[in-house]
């Protein structure tokens, strides 16, 4: 590049510097979960270029612009950027190692259960590492003869004596299964409505223009009907923690094959968890969600929860034809009106509230939670959910909504 | 040459729009990127606003399409006028005319209805088209929309490919009832308009109502933060604020101390839900009237 006149170059580099800081900003952005690509990369380079980069203010805010989808992004982006470019502020901007490094060694992992035995006391960490483990499950087919009495037997099993760790993968595959079945089975009542009740003038004349406009080919108009919407509510809360593994996997189940479903965690606060449970490998989707849930432990405030639920996102996520599944004990250390207040808010906005308590199968229960009780009114189906048949006697319910 | 972040907000000031200090800086970006702009916030934040502002600050005309459930493109982007279509037909045929050319004329301009969509594409003084509450349209239509706004061209298969004149500014409005596409979402900048603070909100009604003192415009700005603050289903809007105001000067209020009364009766009109206005009771409102100096 002997031909380059000395400032081109210079300028050059300066530039191959600003647009390396700039790709390393995305990436910390991409481990936020933030949506960006190439484009927003370029983007920001060509801002970069312009007066707008010499001061951060309004640096910031058009990457901003750029780089931002959504509320949330919105809310994150000035301390991560501020974090990055002016090295102030937050502790960790990182808080996860790349997923391409994490994908393959995961899907790989020979079914041992070696690492699932070395856990220690259970919890939503516990979960979410030793679950990759089973994540090749669903691909090959079940090749022990004993499968399907071992599966049935499994079914009725509570959740808690479920122990050893190949039963444990088990019970996850089930439950996964469990999850596309009833996908299936609700999604045939969809179909099957060909003719429409009224006629589409507009469309009927349109259509018979080449007769002259005879109406001989008649066009109709049919309703379109909206399919069932999902909202799972997921309590993670240490006194949970026994049972959470299995939903968690089940509600990747749901969000997987369910054309409409959102999924929240609560423990002490919300965590909209639909994106990360998307992943199609059910390991990677389970080490993104420990990231979103950290702050396991403490009292579950289950009212608070559902207040943040119904305030901010209840609007976007219920529509018309939604069910709404909460899946806890009902402990709450919050204070019960709260709970009472708020459960009447989310009825008169969702069509059916299923309260699932996997308290409910066990011998002598009764729903004595103050929590537990406020909420009792407000509940269309309060069901058990101690095991998979507790689960799979759900669909029927949910077909006939 | 650029315009810098301050003389955008001064013309934006200029036509009535008070902006907050991140807007101008994406307007501009509008214009240096080609891209359109996605604004979400909550109901009466004044979002439909910005477009109308932008169209006036840029002096070409605003083409708004309002979306909703079961919007298709016939009614957001083109339709022949069949009617006419058909009279033109029957008309004909009595005069015994060529097939062909009778096809070719129904086809033509003539009997082309422009929607929103189709007339922005057209426009050759770059118009600024707002798509409000793109959230209430279909899924479909948002896959519709986000083919058109990358291409910027329509094809009639009548008429063969319409490619733009000019490439409109483009804002879409959210209130967030659906949540949009990812596809949609990364396509466009992204603005969250907020409530104003109460600086913002003085100079907002300030600009908005002609004859209110600044101390009362103060008062009011500052009382409006305070309903806001109340746990309330719906929280009033910047429209709503202005409403007041209006209200306000309209019974010669000149402090809301003088007439704590009348204050709260019309503070009450804010309140758009049966819910609210039980829980705001006289004594919430003094309570609040007390923290307005």
């Amino acid at each position: 590049m002997c031909c380059v006149p000395p400032e081109a170059a210079d300028f050059s580099a300066v530039g191959d510097a600003i647009a390396a800081r700039i790709s390393d900003f995305m990436r910390t952005l991409r481990a936020n979960a933030f949506v960006v690509g190439l484009k927003e990369g370029e983007d920001a380079t060509r801002i970069a270029a312009t007066p707008l980069a010499q001061r951060p203010a309004t640096f910031r805010t058009a990457l901003k612009a750029v780089a931002c989808a959504r509320r949330s992004d919105w809310q994150k982006f000035d301390e991560i950027f501020d974090a990055f470019w002016l090295g102030r502020g937050m502790r960790r901007v990182l808080p996860l190692t790349s997923n391409a490094e994490t994908a393959k060694p995961t899907e790989r992992r020979p079914h041992t259960g070696a690492q699932s035995e070395q856990r220690p006391a259970p919890g939503l960490g516990e979960l979410v590492s030793g679950d990759g483990a089973d994540s090749n499950d669903d691909t090959s087919p079940p090749a022990r003869m004993e499968g399907a009495s071992r599966g049935e037997r499994l079914a009725e099993t509570d959740f808690r004596k479920v122990h050893d760790p190949e039963a444990i993968a088990e019970a996850h595959a089930l439950a996964a299964r469990l999850a596309r079945t009833m996908r299936t089975r609700l999604s045939r009542r969809e179909r099957a409505r060909l003719k429409g009740r009224r006629l589409d003038l507009r469309r009927t004349i349109r259509r018979n223009i080449s007769h002259g406009g005879l109406p001989i080919e008649l066009m109709w108009r049919k309703k379109k009907r909206k399919p069932l919407r999902l909202v799972v509510l997921l309590d993670a809360s240490g006194s949970m923690s026994l049972y959470t593994s299995v939903f968690v996997r089940f509600i990747h189940g749901v969000l997987d094959n369910f054309r409409e479903a959102e999924a929240f965690l609560f423990h002490t606060r919300l965590v909209h968890v639909s994106t990360a449970m998307r992943e199609k490998d059910a390991g990677r989707a389970l080490e993104r969600l420990s990231l979103l849930a950290q702050g396991v432990g403490g009292g579950t405030r289950i009212g608070e929860s559902l207040a943040t639920f119904n305030r901010w996102h209840a609007k976007s996520v219920i529509h018309s034809r939604t069910c709404v599944m909460i899946i806890s004990d009902g402990y709450d250390t919050g204070p019960p009106e709260e709970m009472a207040t708020e459960m009447q808010r989310l009825a008169r906005r969702c069509r059916r509230i299923v309260w699932l308590n996997p308290m409910i199968g066990w011998d002598g229960y009764a729903p004595e939670a103050r929590g537990m009780q406020a909420a009792l009114p407000h509940i269309d189906l309060f069901a058990p959910a101690h095991n998979l048949k507790s689960l799979a006697a759900l669909e029927p319910y949910l077909s006939r909504l | 040459m650029p315009l810098s972040r301050e003389q955008i907000a001064d013309q934006l000031a200029a036509v009535g729009y008070v902006a907050d200090r991140e807007l101008p800086v994406v307007l501009q970006l509008m214009d240096m990127l080609d891209r359109p702009l996605l604004l979400e916030g909550e109901a009466g934040v004044g979002k439909t606003e910005v477009a109308k502002a932008l169209a006036a600050v840029q002096g070409t005309s605003l083409i708004r399409l309002q979306c909703y459930e079961g919007l298709d493109q016939s009614t957001a982007l083109y339709e022949w006028n069949y009617q006419r279509q058909l009279l033109a037909i029957h008309a004909r045929e009595s005069e015994h005319a060529d097939p062909r050319a009778v096809e070719q004329d129904i086809f033509s301009e003539r009997f082309l209805l422009e929607r929103p969509l189709l007339a922005a594409i057209r426009r050759t003084d770059r118009p600024v088209l707002l798509i409000d509450e793109i959230d209430r349209a279909d899924e479909e239509f948002e896959a519709f929309l986000l083919e058109l706004l990358s291409d910027f061209q329509v094809s009639i298969p009548e008429l063969g490919t319409i490619k733009a004149e000019s490439i409109p500014r483009v804002v879409l409005t959210s209130n967030g009832t659906r949540e949009l596409s990812d596809a949609l979402r990364r396509r466009c900048l992204y603005h969250y308009v907020d409530f104003p603070d109460v600086e913002r909100e003085t100079r907002i009604v300030l600009a908005r109502i002609p004859g209110i003192s600044t101390s009362l415009a103060l008062q009011i700005a500052r009382m409006v933060e305070g309903v806001r603050k109340e746990e309330l289903r719906k929280v009033p809007g910047v429209a709503e604020t202005l409403d007041w105001a209006a209200a306000l000067v309209g019974l010669d209020i000149a402090n809301l101390h003088d007439d704590p009364e009348a204050v709260h009766e019309t503070l009450r009109c804010l309140l758009k839900t049966k819910e609210d206005r039980a829980r705001f009771t006289p004594e919430v409102s003094a309570r609040l009237l007390g923290k307005v100096a």
